[in-house]
């Protein structure tokens, strides 16, 4: 061999970093920057994009439509953060062990997590069809209620795509679940069960307080998922009726893809990368203060 | 504790309950595009009624489900072994080398973890339409632009990475003592070793990739680039097509997923377990 080999040693990690570098570079790394850069710029399709300062995030304060869309990614989140969390919960309780029934459900219930957000769209649009023959107007139908409009309904469609969301996270958030009840102490329940307690009280003083970290991950994770929600709500309703699901995504989405207002869209964008990166910081920040004490 | 009848049925109600709410709507679509029956929007069967493969083979043949069924095979084939190997390669680095900018590098990825793809859909438009340099040719519109985005994963990255520290150090240095280059390290040592991992990646790689939809609906314009999660939107539109030939589609572009996770279990639940799932 010609080439030194101690010279060139410390080409190696480089060597076997190189392609990964290459993609997160080009599809990640510089996507955020030329967003960031956009964010100052009103971009023009002919000549030269102009340079508008603090102009698009100024815009992004007062724009009311971004607002409402705003208060209904909220809502949105603190629903399906509080509706999935508490659910999730129920369900793990029902669901742990390891006994061979119990193993089928939890395999079984995966289906809704595992399968693609536009094949549950199609379905969610099938059981919510705003007439007689849908299938959940025709379980209410049974209890002698008329038909309602669902996603066709402004004062519905919020709450029926939320519900889609609940039961996509509904799995996943039970196995964050089940692994922290696996996790408690069992002497602690030994020790209620000498004290006499009750299964309520076992409920509140051991297992959901046992639980604090497995609740943080699972709200942090429905926090982020939230608040940049796209694809469930685009496949769905599109934003509508008369913009009452419409989302902060959907939202950029149409600002840049459908008026091509590229710069504002990038602008928004960003304010929402900020925002969900200051609530991870957040989220590690409070675990570490937890886990301290 | 003995459990009495009556809270083993109450049990049993609730297992039932779960099943209906979780599996009821695809054994729904499953019955109806399987049935002779022709559906009203919106009904779903709850038993084959006259079963029948016609409105498969309508789709099949006359929708061309099979165009898009092959797109998103051939993006997820292609996407995941392109994002677990340029994973491996870099989590051997990461996990296995001291070098200087590491911790640099490390963080650099972590922080696209956090990162929803969605916000840098707009630039990320721009530059699939950008002319490579050299080719003089833009990715757009081609199935380069619906896999290379994905590549880089930092899921995997680091879930590899976690692993591969995990091998003990004798095991790298018996092998460079029998004269092992780097190359033969990799694949003979500590690939064998973490193929668990590389499973995991795997099906998170596959059901991730799969499930895209916002990337194939900014990064090509040919309706013969539609992957099937596309493409199932766009049908919905063609009012004239019977009810259950649509529902016929959409099981097609459900099966791959469930028996991608039914087959690739262990290593799903593993990857669940290490905690750091993406949703």
């Amino acid at each position: 061999m010609s080439i030194e080999p101690k010279r060139w040693r410390w080409t190696i990690p480089w060597l076997f970093l190189a392609p990964a570098l290459i993609f997160f570079t080009w599809f990640k790394f510089v996507p955020i920057l030329k967003g960031l850069i956009m964010s100052f710029y009103q971009v023009k399709f002919i000549g030269a994009d102009r340079w508008v300062g603090l102009a698009n995030f100024e815009r992004a304060l007062t724009d009311s439509a971004l607002g409402a869309a705003a208060l209904n990614t909220l809502i949105y989140v603190f629903s399906t953060t509080i509706a999935g969390g508490l659910l999730a919960f129920a369900v793990a309780l029902i669901l742990e062990g390891q006994a061979l029934h119990i193993r089928i459900i939890r395999t079984a219930i995966f289906f809704p997590a595992v399968t693609s957000v536009a094949v549950l769209a199609e379905v969610w649009r099938i059981l919510f069809y705003p007439a007689q023959t849908g299938v959940v107007n025709s379980i209410l139908g049974l209890f002698g209620a008329d038909p309602q409009g669902f996603m066709s309904d402004p004062n519905q469609a919020l709450f029926v795509v939320i519900l889609l969301q609940v039961w996509k996270n509904i799995p996943y958030s039970m196995v964050i679940f089940i692994a922290g009840l696996a996790g408690i102490n069992r002497e602690l329940y030994d020790a209620a069960d000498v004290d006499g307690a009750s299964p309520l009280r076992k409920l509140w003083h051991v297992t959901i307080p046992g639980l604090v970290p497995a609740f943080s991950v699972v709200i942090m994770l429905s926090f982020i998922r939230g608040f940049r929600v796209f694809t469930e709500i685009y496949t769905t309703t599109g934003g509508g009726p008369a913009g009452s699901t419409e989302v902060i995504m959907t939202s950029i989405f149409k600002t840049g893809f459908e008026r091509l207002d590229y710069g504002y869209a990038a602008a928004v964008s960003f304010m929402l990368f900020t925002f969900t990166v200051g609530l991870t910081v957040a989220h590690v920040a409070i675990k570490n203060r937890f886990s301290r004490t | 504790m003995k459990t009495t009848f009556p809270q083993k049925l109450a049990r049993g109600a609730v297992y039932a309950l779960l099943l209906i709410v979780f599996c009821g709507p695809f054994w729904g679509i499953l019955a109806t595009a399987f049935s002779k029956t022709t559906v009203q929007p919106g009904q779903l069967l709850i038993w084959p009624d006259q079963p029948t493969f016609d409105h498969f083979i309508y789709a099949w043949t006359e929708v061309k489900a099979w165009i898009y069924l092959f797109n998103s095979l051939l993006v997820v084939a292609i996407g995941t072994v392109l994002q677990t190997t340029v994973s491996a390669l870099a989590a051997y680095a990461l996990a296995r080398k001291k070098f200087r900018g590491a911790a640099f590098i490390s963080l650099a990825i972590l922080s696209t973890m956090m990162l929803p793809d969605e916000v840098i859909s707009i630039p990320l438009y721009l530059i699939l339409h950008q002319k490579l340099p050299l080719l003089g040719v833009s990715i757009y519109n081609s199935y380069a632009a619906l896999i290379l985005p994905l590549v880089g994963w930092a899921f995997s990255v680091f879930l590899l990475t976690e692993f591969m520290k995990a091998v003990p150090r004798d095991l790298e240095d018996a092998a460079r003592v029998d004269g092992a280059n780097e190359i033969q390290i990799f694949l003979k040592v500590i690939v064998p070793l973490v193929k668990p991992a590389l499973g995991t990646t795997t099906i998170f790689g596959f059901l991730m990739i799969w499930d895209q939809y916002l990337l194939p609906l900014i990064a090509v314009d040919d309706r013969s680039l539609y992957t099937i999660p596309v493409v199932l939107r766009s049908l919905r539109v063609d009012e004239i097509m019977q009810q259950n030939i649509f529902i016929a589609v959409t099981v097609i572009a459900t099966v791959p997923c469930i028996v991608v996770y039914l087959l690739l279990q262990k290593q799903f639940n593993r990857g669940l377990m290490s905690g750091a799932v993406k949703g």
